[in-house]
């Protein structure tokens, strides 16, 4: 099978049961270079598990997975390794090993993935002046972009809730993947942090073009992917303006329940729908 | 009645599964060789004091139990042979296997738990590594190279501490009790007595690290596994002694 980059991602008829209850249930999707996923859902509805599926961290009982235009489906665990160097994850929890400091958890891509490894070493890796960027001015230069550089040294357990999910940023776009998942980025921080939080994703999103998918349970998280953009020029969010900004129509909302999807489409689309289940998370962050 | 066996029998079946998996990575790269002194030093050097000190007291035990009994037939000088024999052939494999279980396989079915609970494996299989290969394999080969030791250093101390019985309630000479203390071992009590350590090591090590990969359930989850890891490594060791000496009896000993 050729590799087709023009999909970066593809659920086909995808089911996933653990005994009695369903993860999945028959899930298609495409995601394509430089767009935008929000995944809205309750507790339990499935959304953690579409991003473990994704990178083949959980297997699915049916249908087929395809990252790159390579189905993952079938791949050994040694082979999806090569496959997930260019998905940066964001795991629920941090998922920062406790016994690193921060600084190793960032190069940790770069010193244990195997085409991360090489490409410290060739151009990719280079700063475009002929000289070879290091692991460690990569690590320097994830952490500044989290605007975290002081913590090189320390260990998780030092960093507050916030800062950690920081550093996991940190370690999911240190690699430069073309693939970001993000599960429930904002998930028990204070409203002033998420935002921060949310900004980060942005900034990588619009400085890189990354395709992104993000699980929440906030509204406003999903409001700013779809209408905000990270302005290169003055550092700063602000409001995409019509027209001549892509993010708004880039950026779809999913809405899943019970392993199915309910809903997918646009911000106005989803503000229109009259399903109670999707209407229950406009309300909730009312943004 | 099927349904009831089936959870079981899918344990098992996971346990076999990642045993297998541990020992094949054991021939393959990339060697965490960091990780293999590390575990080597919590383990190992982190249960010598404890281990020593079991070994000593067992050893004073079974010379004044057996001092008592001997003492009666006039046989005390046979004190050396039998703390000897017990030790090295049972005593010394078993509690020291008993011990490290409770100390290291307990720690290692929480670090891998929490680990678990936290995503921390999920984010290792994200990041290009193999967690068996990085986690179960270091601690298995670590476990396999240092619990035979740790039972060598138990028996030898176990040894001196009958010895101190010995001289000081049976007035035995030094060489009266080392003497019948290495006359009564054969080769074969030194190999079985090497043999049940790294049975049990390996025990220790896969029922640690099984217990901890498969933990579900936040913090309580990893208590469980804790729990279960130390129950099932003491009960295994036990039944495999058993197991050992039978089939050795049977196969190297003269009836």
């Amino acid at each position: 099978m050729t590799p087709d980059d023009s999909i970066v991602l593809r659920f086909e008829d995808v089911s996933l049961h653990f005994d009695a209850t369903v993860a999945l249930d028959h899930l298609s999707l495409e995601v394509h270079p430089g767009q935008t996923y929000v995944v809205f859902g309750a507790a339990g509805s499935g959304k953690t598990m579409l991003l473990k599926v994704a990178v083949g961290l959980v297997r699915p009982d049916s249908g087929r997975v395809s990252l790159f235009g390579q189905e993952i489906t079938g791949l050994r665990e040694q082979d999806l390794f090569d496959i997930r160097a260019r998905v940066g994850i964001l795991f629920q929890e941090g998922g920062l090993f406790d016994s690193l400091t921060v600084a190793e958890n960032v190069a940790y891509p770069l010193t244990n993935q195997r085409v991360l490894q090489q490409a410290a070493v060739t151009p990719e890796g280079s700063a475009g002046n002929g000289a070879v960027r290091t692991v460690d001015d990569r690590v320097r230069e994830s952490l500044r972009f989290v605007e975290l550089e002081e913590t090189l040294d320390k260990f998780p357990a030092e960093l507050s809730g916030g800062m950690r999910r920081r550093v996991g940023i940190a370690r999911a776009v240190v690699s430069a993947p073309a693939l970001l998942l993000y599960d429930s980025p904002t998930a028990g921080l204070d409203p002033i942090t998420a935002n921060t939080i949310i900004a980060l994703i942005l900034k990588e999103r619009d400085l890189r073009n990354t395709a992104t998918i993000m699980v929440t349970h906030r509204y406003q998280d999903g409001h700013l992917m779809a209408n905000f953009r990270y302005n290169p020029n003055s550092g700063q969010i602000e409001r995409a303006r019509g027209g001549e900004d892509v993010s708004q129509v880039s950026t779809k909302f999913l809405v899943m329940n019970a392993g199915r999807l309910v809903f997918e489409g646009t911000e106005p689309e989803l503000q229109a729908s009259q399903d109670p289940y999707v209407r229950k998370f406009l309300r909730v962050g009312g943004a | 009645m099927l349904d009831i066996l089936k959870p079981p029998i899918e344990a098992f079946q996971e346990f076999v599964l990642l045993s297998i998996r541990a020992v094949r990575n054991i021939f393959r790269s990339p060697h965490y060789a960091d990780d293999i002194f590390v575990q080597m030093d919590v383990i190992g050097v982190g249960s010598l004091f404890i281990v020593s000190l079991i070994g000593l007291f067992s050893g004073i035990v079974m010379a004044l139990q057996m001092a008592r009994a001997l003492t009666q037939y006039g046989a005390q000088g046979q004190v050396g042979s039998i703390v000897a024999i017990t030790l090295v052939r049972e005593l010394g494999p078993v509690l020291t296997a008993v011990l490290v279980a409770g100390r290291n396989a307990s720690g290692i079915a929480s670090e891998l738990g929490s680990m678990k609970v936290t995503e921390q494996i999920d984010a290792m299989r994200a990041l290009g590594t193999d967690p068996i290969q990085k986690l179960v394999t270091p601690r298995l080969i670590a476990t396999a190279v240092v619990l035979p030791l740790l039972t060598i250093i138990s028996d030898f101390i176990g040894l001196i501490g009958g010895y101190f019985i010995a001289s000081g309630m049976l007035g035995l000479t030094f060489s009266e009790y080392w003497t019948t203390a290495w006359q009564a071992l054969e080769y074969n009590d030194l190999f079985q007595g090497l043999l049940k350590p790294f049975v049990f090591a390996v025990i220790i090590a896969l029922v640690g690290c099984f217990y901890g990969m498969r933990t579900t359930g936040g913090t309580q989850g990893v208590g469980r596994s804790t729990t279960s890891a130390v129950v099932s490594s003491s009960v295994w060791i036990f039944v495999l002694t058993a197991f050992i000496t039978y089939v050795w009896n049977r196969a190297f000993v003269k009836q």
